[in-house]
C-alpha cells in the first residue's frame, strides 16, 4: 500500500516537472498554490473533522503581509514569504484558542465571523490598499540569486514550495501527532478518556494548517504579484472547501486533484461569464449527493474494493 | 471473590471516596448527597432502576460531569476540579455504553494510540510514524491477553460487537490504570459474548480496582463484591449482592417481584 503510495507521487511530480513544456506556467502555479491551500485545509477536515470556514483570512492576509514586506518594506522573497507563513501561524494560534472549544457548525461559524473581522480589517487599513490591493509586487531573485522573473523559473520554485509543503502535511498525517489526530477524529471521548488533552492537539493542527495557508496565499503574491480582497474574503474560504470536497476530503491527494479541477473549469470556461458559478455549484451538489468521497476517494475506494479481504474475518 | 465484601473497611482502603456528591441539571437532582466509597481490589457494581443516576453518577466521577457539590477524592487525592484528560493520568480510567473504540483504525493502532502517549512524541509531527514500531509488541501483548491477535491489521469497525468489547477493554488496559470504570460493559450483548467478557472482568480485576454500572443482575451477581442500589438519585443499599437483593426497600423499588427480575421490567413505577 505504502509503496504504491510513494510510487504515484512520484509519477506526479515527473508529471509536474515536464508540464510547463505543455501547459501554460502562470496557470499551473496558480494550481499548486491553491492545492496547497487546499491540503492545508484538508488536513483539518479530514484529519481532526474540523470545518473551518473561515480559512480565507490566513490565505488572504498572508498574501497582503507578503507583499507589503516585498514591495513597500522591501524585503527579500524568501523573508517575505516567510515573514506571512509565520503571521498566518500566529493568527491560527489566536484563532484557533477561540474557536477549538467549540464543535461542528459553531466551530464554522466562529471560524467565518472571525474571518470576517480579517476582511473588513482589510478592506478599512492602509497598508492594504483598500479595493486597489497591493499591486505590481516585485519579484526579487530569491536568496539574492535565483531570479524568477522568467515564468518558468519561478514555476519551478513554486513547484519546490509545493512540494515541501505537501510532504510537511504527509508526514503531520504519519507522524505520532496524526495518529491523535485520527484518533480524535474518530472518537473524541474515548480519545479524552486515554488521557489525551485534545484542545491541545487541535491547536496545533490548527496552527499548521493556517501558517501552510498562508504560505499558499504569500506564494502567490509571488506569481500574479497582486494581493487583493479577492484571496481574504469569505467565497475563498467557501472555494477551498469546495475543492477539497470535489477532490476527497481526509485523502492525502484529494485536495490537490480539487484544486486542478476547480481551477481549470474557473480557467477555460471563462467565455461561460458568470454561468462558471452555477455549474460549481452543480458539481458540488452532485459531488455531495452522489460522489461523497470525492474523486481520489471514489478511486480509492474502487482500487481497494477489487483486492480481495486480507485476514480473517471479523 | 465475594468472600472479600466481609471484611472491615477502612479510610485507606478506599481507592474512590465520594462525599456528598451531587449534580443538578437546572433545578433536578439526577444524583444527590452520595457517598460512595470503593474499596482498593475489588468489583464494585451500581445498579439502581432507570433514571436512577448511575450513569450521572459515573460521569461525575470520571470528570465527564462537573459536579454541583460535594467531593471526589482517589487515593485520597481530591479530583474535584480535575479535567477528565487528567483523571485518567492518574490511573483512573474509564469505558463507555457504547463501544468505545477507534473504527477506522486497525485493531493494533486503536491499542497503539493508548500506548503512545507515554513515550512523550505525541505533539512530533515532523517524527515518522515508524517511531511506533517499538509498541507493537507490547500491543499484540494484549490483544493475544483479550484473544484478538489474530484480527490485529482489521479495522476496528469491523469487528462482532464482542471483540469491539474486548478491543476496548485491552486499550484500557494499555494505560496500565490502577482502576477501570466500565458503563454497561454487557449492554447489547449475547449470552456467549457476556460470557467471554465477564471472565475477562475478573481476570483483569485481579490486580485492581473495578467500579461498573450494569443492567444484568446474574453478571451483577457473579461479579460484585459490593454492590451499591441508587433510587433517585440517592443511595437506597449497600452490601454484597446476597444483603442487597434480601432489602424490602431494593426489592420494592427495584426488583419488584424478586431477585433476577431485569431491570428495566419493574422500573417503571420508580
Amino acid at each position: 500500500m505504502k509503496s504504491r503510495e510513494v510510487l504515484i507521487g512520484l509519477l506526479i511530480l515527473a508529471g509536474l516537472l515536464v508540464a510547463p513544456t505543455a501547459i501554460y506556467p502562470v496557470f499551473l502555479m496558480k494550481v499548486l498554490c491553491f492545492a496547497l491551500f487546499a491540503c492545508a485545509f484538508n488536513l483539518l477536515i479530514g484529519y481532526v473533522g474540523l470545518l473551518s470556514f473561515g480559512h480565507a483570512m490566513f490565505f488572504g492576509f498572508a498574501a497582503y503581509i507578503a507583499g507589503h514586506a516585498i514591495k513597500v518594506l522591501g524585503w527579500p522573497t524568501e523573508l517575505g514569504l516567510a515573514a506571512a507563513t509565520a503571521t498566518a501561524a500566529l493568527m491560527g494560534l489566536a484563532v484557533g484558542l477561540i474557536a477549538i472549544r467549540r464543535q461542528g457548525i459553531y466551530f464554522a461559524m466562529v471560524t467565518l465571523a472571525l474571518s470576517q473581522m480579517v476582511f473588513f480589517f482589510c478592506l478599512q487599513s492602509k497598508f492594504t490598499g483598500g479595493e486597489d490591493g497591493i499591486q505590481a509586487i516585485p519579484r526579487r531573485p530569491v536568496f539574492g540569486v535565483i531570479d524568477i522573473q522568467n515564468d518558468i523559473t519561478l514555476y519551478y520554485f513554486v513547484l519546490a514550495i509545493f512540494v515541501a509543503g505537501f510532504l510537511l502535511i504527509y508526514r503531520t498525517i504519519h507522524s505520532p501527532f496524526g495518529q491523535v489526530l485520527k484518533a480524535i477524529r474518530e472518537n473524541e471521548p474515548r480519545a479524552i478518556s486515554l488521557g489525551y488533552r485534545i484542545d491541545h492537539y487541535k491547536l496545533l493542527a490548527f496552527v499548521l494548517s493556517a501558517g501552510l495557508a498562508g504560505l499558499a496565499g504569500a506564494t502567490k503574491v509571488l506569481v500574479f504579484q497582486l494581493a487583493s480582497l479577492t484571496d481574504v474574503q469569505w467565497q475563498m474560504s467557501g472555494e477551498v472547501v469546495l475543492m477539497t470536497l470535489v477532490g476527497g476530503m481526509g485523502t492525502v491527494l484529494g485536495p490537490v486533484v480539487g484544486a486542478a479541477v476547480i481551477i481549470s473549469m474557473q480557467n477555460y470556461l471563462k467565455g461561460l461569464g458568470e454561468w462558471v458559478l452555477v455549474i460549481q455549484g452543480l458539481i458540488f451538489v452532485i459531488t455531495v449527493l452522489v460522489f461523497r468521497r470525492g474523486v481520489v476517494g471514489e478511486i480509492w475506494a474502487a482500487m481497494t474494493r477489487r483486492k480481495p479481504e486480507s485476514g480473517p474475518p471479523a | 471473590m465475594s468472600q472479600k465484601a466481609g471484611n472491615l473497611m477502612t479510610a485507606s482502603d478506599a481507592i474512590i471516596e465520594t462525599q456528598g456528591l451531587g449534580k443538578s441539571f437546572k433545578g433536578f437532582w439526577a444524583v444527590k448527597n452520595v457517598d460512595l466509597r470503593v474499596r482498593r481490589g475489588t468489583i464494585h457494581a451500581l445498579i439502581g432502576p432507570n433514571g436512577a443516576g448511575k450513569t450521572t453518577c459515573f460521569n461525575l466521577i470520571t470528570k465527564f460531569l462537573v459536579p454541583s457539590e460535594g467531593t471526589i477524592r482517589f487515593n485520597g487525592r481530591d479530583i474535584t476540579a480535575l479535567k477528565p484528560a487528567d483523571v485518567a493520568r492518574l490511573g483512573l480510567v474509564r469505558s463507555f455504553q457504547i463501544s468505545a473504540t477507534f473504527p477506522h483504525l486497525t485493531v493494533m493502532e486503536n491499542v497503539r494510540v493508548a500506548l503512545q502517549r507515554p513515550l512523550g512524541t505525541s505533539f512530533q509531527f515532523w517524527r515518522s510514524e515508524s517511531s511506533l514500531d517499538r509498541l507493537n509488541d507490547r500491543a499484540m501483548a494484549l490483544l493475544a491477553d483479550v484473544g484478538l491477535e489474530t484480527y490485529s491489521e482489521l479495522p476496528a469497525v469491523g469487528l462482532s460487537y464482542g471483540r469491539k468489547r474486548a478491543l476496548e477493554i485491552a486499550t484500557t488496559l494499555a494505560l496500565e490504570p490502577e482502576m477501570l470504570l466500565l458503563d454497561e460493559p454487557m449492554a447489547g450483548m449475547g449470552r456467549e459474548d457476556i460470557a467471554r467478557v465477564s471472565q475477562l472482568i475478573k481476570r483483569v480485576a485481579k490486580n485492581r480496582t473495578v467500579l461498573m454500572v450494569e443492567h444484568n443482575l446474574n453478571v451483577v451477581a457473579d461479579l460484585s463484591d459490593t454492590i451499591t442500589v441508587l433510587a433517585r438519585g440517592e443511595i437506597l443499599a449497600e452490601g454484597d449482592y446476597a444483603t442487597v437483593s434480601r432489602n424490602p426497600q431494593v426489592v420494592e423499588a427495584y426488583m419488584g417481584t424478586g431477585a433476577g427480575t431485569p431491570a428495566g421490567a419493574s422500573a417503571a413505577d420508580a
